[in-house]
């Protein structure tokens, strides 16, 4: 096996096996949503209004929660070493790290987000470009926390560190997402925000696992 | 076997490693040739483990360089990852999963097709336990684990920290097998330890000749 695939078998083998990590991001993404409602009042014109930012920035931040376990755990045991001793560059490496990061949470929080919009009273037309532009986003969002995991490896609050790195980082995802979701209701479409989410995903894809891998050797040494 | 060259040579010239700001060793040569054994003695802090990492390519020297087969390391660092085995303190041994899995995954890392599992487990006597979750495996039978995988994927350099460390009687004795068999083969190893091993006209580095005098500045 390609010791690419044989990376992501690993990783998608162990969040299965430790089933509680998607489960947390996914429950923290949900109460994180149905909070909302709560403090800013039941009003659906109020909702509906804010209703694609709320998905957004809950679901930015269940993103942000899982990250510190992308190559913390690694680091701690060892693990670091072998997969950096590997076959591949360990650019690829951060990539397949990636990769899995995104199937076991961003996919998971895509798939959800339409039952969510409906907590939130989203307009039932914008569901496809809060779904798609958070297909298109949340690569993204894996792959700019590579970087942060990896800057914060070694650090003595390595969460509170690579929250700080990453909310910054993920404001171009948001405003784009968010954007998608007004201009679906609009007679401008989502079309071009939608674009700017993949323009964001495909520029990450390699550069994300470049600045990464630095990181991490850094951190190995 | 291997697809290595069998009378290829790990060699170090002048090798420096710095930790920090302090300077561990410096002026360090060593060689590996086809078979050979190397003994890597020292008080604790004198550069054991970091040779040893150095070795590997996990650290980059702070002078000198490494040449495998007649070519510097730098120039290939692919394939000098794909020649040596490296066994540290730390294992890698995921709690959640098995043994079997694990030489599984550290054999796809080395893009092994047909790992030698089943061998590398009865070379270590982990049968027993190869579909137990490793959370329950002692700390012996995880330093078997990690030493499996020297058999579950060939390669002609052994890096081994320590390696005798939490293993009992039997657990040597296997390993010393394994290495002899490995040096028999044509394999090279270095180790880093403070029991004394077994092992035929094995080359002692003692790291304490090449420590950098204390509180002179480092020159590099």
């Amino acid at each position: 096996m390609h010791p690419f695939l044989g990376l992501i078998r690993h990783d998608l083998r162990l969040a299965g096996r430790q089933g509680g990590d998607i489960g947390l991001v996914l429950g923290f993404f949900v109460l994180a949503v149905i909070l909302f409602p709560f403090g800013i009042g039941p009003e659906p014109e109020l909702l509906r209004r804010v209703a694609a930012g709320i998905i957004w920035v809950a679901a930015l931040l269940a993103a942000v929660l899982s990250l510190d376990r992308l190559f913390a755990a690694d680091y701690a045991d060892g693990g670091l070493d072998l997969i950096a001793l590997s076959a591949m560059p360990l650019e690829l490496a951060v990539l397949a790290k990636g990769a899995a990061h995104w199937l076991t949470t961003g996919l998971p929080l895509v798939v959800v987000s339409p039952v969510l919009a409906l907590f939130v009273d989203l307009d039932p037309a914008a569901l496809p470009s809060l779904a798609l532009g958070l297909l298109l986003g949340t690569p993204a969002m894996s792959l700019i926390g590579a970087i942060a995991a990896a800057l914060s490896l070694g650090a003595r609050r390595p969460g509170v560190l690579l929250t700080l790195l990453v909310l910054p980082l993920y404001l171009p995802p948001l405003i784009f997402g968010t954007a998608a979701v007004e201009a679906s209701l609009s007679a401008e479409g989502a079309r071009a925000h939608l674009l700017l989410l993949a323009a964001l995903t495909l520029a990450a894809l390699p550069l994300a696992p470049l600045a990464a891998a630095a990181a991490l050797r850094q951190a190995l040494d | 076997m291997s697809p290595f060259p069998e009378t290829a040579e790990l060699v170090g010239e002048n090798l420096a490693c710095r930790r920090g700001e302090r300077l561990v060793f410096a002026g360090l040569d060593c060689r590996l040739p086809a078979g050979s054994a190397l003994v890597l003695t020292g008080p604790n802090g004198s550069g054991k483990s970091s040779l040893l990492r150095l070795l590997a390519t996990l650290l980059v020297p702070a002078a000198g360089r490494l040449v495998w087969d007649g070519a510097p390391v730098a120039r290939d660092p692919a394939g000098h990852r794909g020649a040596v085995h490296y066994v540290g303190h730390l294992d890698g041994v995921k709690p959640a999963l098995t043994p079997r899995e694990m030489l599984g995954l550290w054999a796809a890392l080395r893009g092994v097709r047909r790992p030698a599992t089943d061998a590398a487990l009865a070379s270590f006597g982990l049968e027993r336990v190869a579909d137990w979750p490793c959370r329950w495996l002692s700390a012996g039978q995880r330093k078997r684990l990690a030493l499996a995988r020297l058999i579950a994927a060939p390669a002609p350099v052994w890096l081994l920290d320590e390696p005798g460390a939490a293993l009992d009687s039997d657990g040597e004795a296997r390993l010393h097998a394994v290495i002899a068999a490995h040096r028999a083969a044509g394999g090279r190893i270095a180790v880093a330890t403070h029991q004394p091993i077994a092992m035929p006209d094995a080359t002692i580095l003692a790291l304490d000749d090449f420590a950098a005098p204390f509180g002179e500045p480092p020159v590099i």
